[in-house]
């Protein structure tokens, strides 16, 4: 059973942008809008030196690291390319025009 | 045109019930009554007649007052191509020959599961053995102030094309809210029938969801040129009016005046009736496979039902409900299994398609063709050898085949060379090989469209000693303008020369098979305007592009068109869109400007306040002669510089590809060996150059003796005073390869050091490369070539120094003011979640 936390509309997030969202005491969550509007949500730390992936270049489905320019994959966490390494994804709903990521315990276990 | 049903013959009461239809005494047939005599409602009784004409006795109630017609077809209507004669799917005489009552412009207000019976708004009850709910979807209605004024309308039914035709007779302005199928072709019908149409749009791109980005923009403009404007990303906030509607009023304060206001923008499924009956109803009516709803004699199909989580507002999944829904009326279960769906349409002309997911995703692959030239762009995207979705713009003539390879779901990978190209190309004469297929072509064959290059003119142009793309373009000008035919020549370099290939010059990255300067030249030649334009027509191989090409076409644009071109804040790195330098913990460090290095106690302690009231852990003094706050976190940014804004301080923009700050030496005022005032010059200078952005950092020095104390030979731009006058210094660089200027020439009085400032940095700005500092440019184009601009061509270099006095105009708003007053607030700040699940 996965709570849900309704964190907004999609016009909140930019588009090819992020935003960043604060669950009680845990990591910060970057949440995703590409440009095709879809929503995606990892915690907001590359996996090479945690650089804030919500304040990346979103392109495609992928963003690029604003410290090192790594390229992670929204959908996996992935590091793209040569690089390896993979950052804790988050489970995302759109439902009733409102954007929904699963609460933290869920996003615990997933790490 | 009323067509309420009435007696037939030999009737009597139905026993025991209410109703006050009349039905043969011995007609013991189940009765299936039909809530919605729209598409869905009359198609499943057609359904359900093909299969047992005889088992149901029918009645139809229809809310609207006429037979069943195509609703998807009251675009032409409204356009005046046809009529509503032309429309109607079955007339009377289909009702009258099947024996079904319509009970037309009477809609069904109530159902009562306990009797089994429905009622309507005229008071008419109806008993039934099996419901039928079709009724569709509503239009949405945007709950602003003033949506019920006389003049404001949705586009679903006869009634509003009928609105529609009588307010166009009059003329004026129409404002459509709603950029999606619907209402652009409301506006497509009123542009025709002459009014002056605005569509105010909410998202970014056309369409979203049946259109990416580069196919939105292709309608957006299609559109404008006849004659609509399109607003995207506007929000309505009012629709004003005394009386009736006067105007449209969007959250940024536009008004736009129109005499009739169509909104449309979207539906949702009907249920309130479904509802208040105590039905299971979601989003939609639920229904199972066989379309049935909570209650087993209850059934819904159409746009009103959701099945297995899905609702749909297109008409070919109807279809297959209908199907679905008359196998289980005449127990032949078959089960829907919901629907893959594809849109094929023609908006205000223009060919538009998508099927399935086109939005990408982990192991999707998008192969793109863009024929800027005739304005067409196609993608399909594969995924494991499967076509899974398609969007075709301006070329839908395969799109029937790819929905096709989609369903099936076929294996594209022998053909995934030439799919894009579409069937005739990938499935005929077994030409599966791009290269052989450019081969067999005729040496007559048209290669390059732009520039009229023939098969045979690229052959001898190769032949003849060229061994690159780049070779190919300047010796024969094939793929030199738009770049569509690239791949083809491609090819025919690989045909005529075998491996002896050499690469093209390094493209700007892997999106584009253009060079920086190629994209440069182009979008002043063909004057674009944005982003995805250059995408579009220099043909990008992904719909949006890279960390790397975003922000060079950004810079490009911003260059090309001071005070038109509207910034992409996503296609900046972090630093300028955060307009501080982000750290490795993820907070900032902020400097604010102190022109020419100089400062005075009330900035100092607006530094020293802001240190202490936001907890900055270290200050340091810069290379560049500045203060550098560390330790700053986004949220506090905005208060951060409203803070230094208050003691006069600007920003520093020691985190953009812009001038970074002027170094300066003490000179003449103070310096026993100063010739000139140095400090006086760099003031000047940085008061001229401040807030420029571009291809890279760029910093300048103004030392005032040869002493150089400012060191103003490693600069990009250095002075070095003089008794005589200035000597002026360009291309210097003290980072990994440190460079020493060389000398531009020397100027005797202080104000030609600034025009020939200006006019250097602007030629820099024109022809460098995005993050090339002038050091690597100069080494380039070399330093003879900077002197004839510059120093030789004294009209070129007053028209360069023009060029960057009047793009300064737009450049020199201090960004940190604008982000004091909130704009952009949302970078700076957390998303609010609003509420969190009970644990």
């Amino acid at each position: 059973m996965t709570d849900w936390i309704d964190i907004g509309t999609l016009a909140d997030i930019p588009q090819r942008g992020a935003r960043t969202v604060q669950i009680g005491g845990e990591k910060e969550i970057a949440v995703f809008r590409t440009g095709d509007d879809q929503v995606f949500a990892l915690v907001n730390e590359c996996p090479h030196k945690k650089g804030p992936l919500s304040q990346g270049i979103v392109h495609g489905h992928s963003v690029a690291c604003p410290l090192h320019n790594w390229n992670i994959a929204l959908q996996t966490g992935e590091a793209q390319g040569a690089d390896e390494g993979c950052t804790p994804t988050i489970a995302v709903k759109e439902e009733g025009g409102r954007i929904w990521i699963a609460r933290p315990v869920a996003m615990q276990a997933a790490a | 045109m009323e067509f309420q049903i009435e007696t037939q013959a030999a009737m009597a009461p139905v026993a025991g019930g209410d109703d006050q239809m009349l039905v043969p005494m011995d007609d013991v047939r189940e009765h299936l009554v039909v809530v919605g005599n729209g598409m869905a409602g009359c198609r499943a009784v057609e359904e359900l007649l093909a299969r047992d004409g005889a088992r149901y006795r029918v009645t139809i109630f229809g809310a609207e007052p006429y037979v069943n017609y195509n609703r998807i077809m009251l675009s032409p209507v409204l356009a005046g191509e046809k009529t509503f004669d032309d429309i109607v799917i079955n007339d009377r005489a289909w009702y009258d020959d099947n024996d079904i009552a319509l009970i037309a412009g009477d809609p069904v207000t109530a159902i009562d599961r306990a009797t089994k019976s429905v009622t309507a708004q005229s008071g008419r009850t109806v008993h039934y053995d099996k419901l039928l709910i079709a009724t569709g979807s509503d239009p949405f209605i945007i709950p602003v102030p003033g949506k019920d004024l006389p003049g404001v309308i949705s586009f679903r039914d006869m009634k509003d094309v009928d609105t529609m035709v009588a307010a166009a007779g009059k003329g004026g302005n129409a404002v459509v809210i709603g950029g999606g199928l619907l209402g652009l072709e409301a506006a497509h019908g009123l542009t025709l029938r002459g009014m002056k149409v605005t569509v105010i749009h909410l998202m970014d791109t056309l369409m979203e969801r049946q259109l990416d980005e580069a196919a939105g923009w292709l309608l957006k403009s299609a559109l404008e040129g006849r004659g609509q404007t399109i607003l995207t990303g506007a929000n309505t906030a009012e629709i004003y009016g005394e009386d009736k509607v006067e105007g449209v009023r969007l959250k940024d304060g536009r008004e736009i005046p129109a005499s009739l206001v169509v909104m449309a923008v979207g539906i949702r499924p009907a249920t309130a009736l479904a509802r208040e009956a105590g039905l299971e109803v979601n989003r939609g009516i639920k229904v199972d496979d066989h379309m049935v709803t909570s209650d087993a004699d209850v059934l819904a199909v159409g746009e009103c039902v959701e099945h297995d989580g899905n609702v749909y507002g297109l008409v070919a999944p109807l279809w297959d409900m209908c199907r679905s829904l008359a196998d289980g009326l005449t127990d032949q279960h078959t089960g829907y299994k919901g629907s893959v769906t594809s849109t094929k349409l023609k908006v205000a002309g223009l060919d538009v398609f998508s099927a399935g997911d086109f939005s990408g995703g982990e192991g999707c692959e998008d192969i793109v063709l863009r024929d800027a030239s005739r304005g067409v762009y196609k993608r399909v995207v594969v995924k494991d050898d499967k076509v899974i979705g398609a969007v075709l713009y301006g070329d839908t003539a395969d799109g029937g085949w790819y929905f096709d390879l989609l369903k099936r779901g076929e294996n594209v990978a022998e053909m995934r060379d030439l799919l894009i190209f579409g069937q005739a190309f990938a499935q005929g004469g077994g030409a599966l090989d791009p290269k052989s297929a450019v081969a067999a072509l005729s040496d007559d064959a048209e290669i390059c469209g732009c520039n009229g290059v023939s098969k045979g003119q690229v052959v001898a142009c190769i032949e003849q000693g060229a061994c690159s793309l780049d070779a190919v373009r300047t010796g024969c000008k094939a793929s030199a303008s738009c770049g569509s035919c690239t791949g083809l020549v491609e090819n025919l370099l690989a045909v005529v020369l075998g491996d002896d290939v050499q690469s093209g010059p390094k493209t700007m990255c892997k999106c584009t098979s253009f060079g920086h300067d190629d994209v440069r030249r182009e979008i002043v030649a063909q004057d674009m305007r944005s982003i995805p334009e250059v995408m579009q027509k220099l043909h990008w191989s992904t719909p949006d592009g890279c960390s790397s090409c975003r922000p060079a076409l950004n810079y490009y644009l911003l260059c090309a068109l001071p005070g038109v071109y509207v910034d992409d804040q996503q296609s900046r790195f972090v630093n300028e869109r955060m307009h501080a330098n982000i750290q490795k913990d993820g907070t900032y460090s902020v400097v604010p400007r102190m022109w020419g290095g100089l400062t005075n106690p009330r900035e100092l302690r607006a530094i020293a306040d802001v240190v202490e009231k936001y907890d900055a852990p270290m200050v340091k003094v810069t290379g560049g002669q500045r203060l550098d706050i560390f330790g700053i976190k986004k949220e506090d940014l905005p208060a951060v510089w409203a803070d230094l804004n208050a003691a006069g301080m600007v920003s520093g923009h020691a985190y953009g590809k812009s001038l970074r700050t002027v170094k300066t030496c003490v000179g003449s005022e103070w310096c026993r060996f100063g010739t000139q005032d140095s400090t006086g010059l760099g003031v000047k200078t940085e008061r001229m150059t401040w807030g420029s952005w571009m291809p890279h950092k760029f910093k300048i020095a103004v030392s005032g003796c040869p002493r150089n104390c400012a060191e103003a030979t490693i600069k990009d731009f250095g002075i070095v005073c003089v008794d005589s006058g200035y000597e002026l210094h360009v291309g210097g660089n003290g980072g990994i390869h440190v460079r020493v200027t060389d000398l531009l020439c020397k100027v005797p009085t202080e104000q030609e050091a600034l025009d020939y400032c200006a006019a250097f940095t602007q030629l820099y700005r024109e022809e460098a490369r995005y993050l090339e500092r002038t050091a690597p440019w100069i080494e380039r184009v070399g330093v003879e070539y900077v002197k004839q601009r510059i120093v030789e061509d004294e009209a070129g270099r007053e028209a360069l120094r023009a060029r960057f006095l009047f793009s300064q105009q737009f450049m020199q708003d201090d960004p940190w003011a604008q982000r004091a007053a909130g704009a952009n607030s949302d970078l700076h700040q957390h998303l609010d979640p609003i509420s969190i699940a009970a644990e």
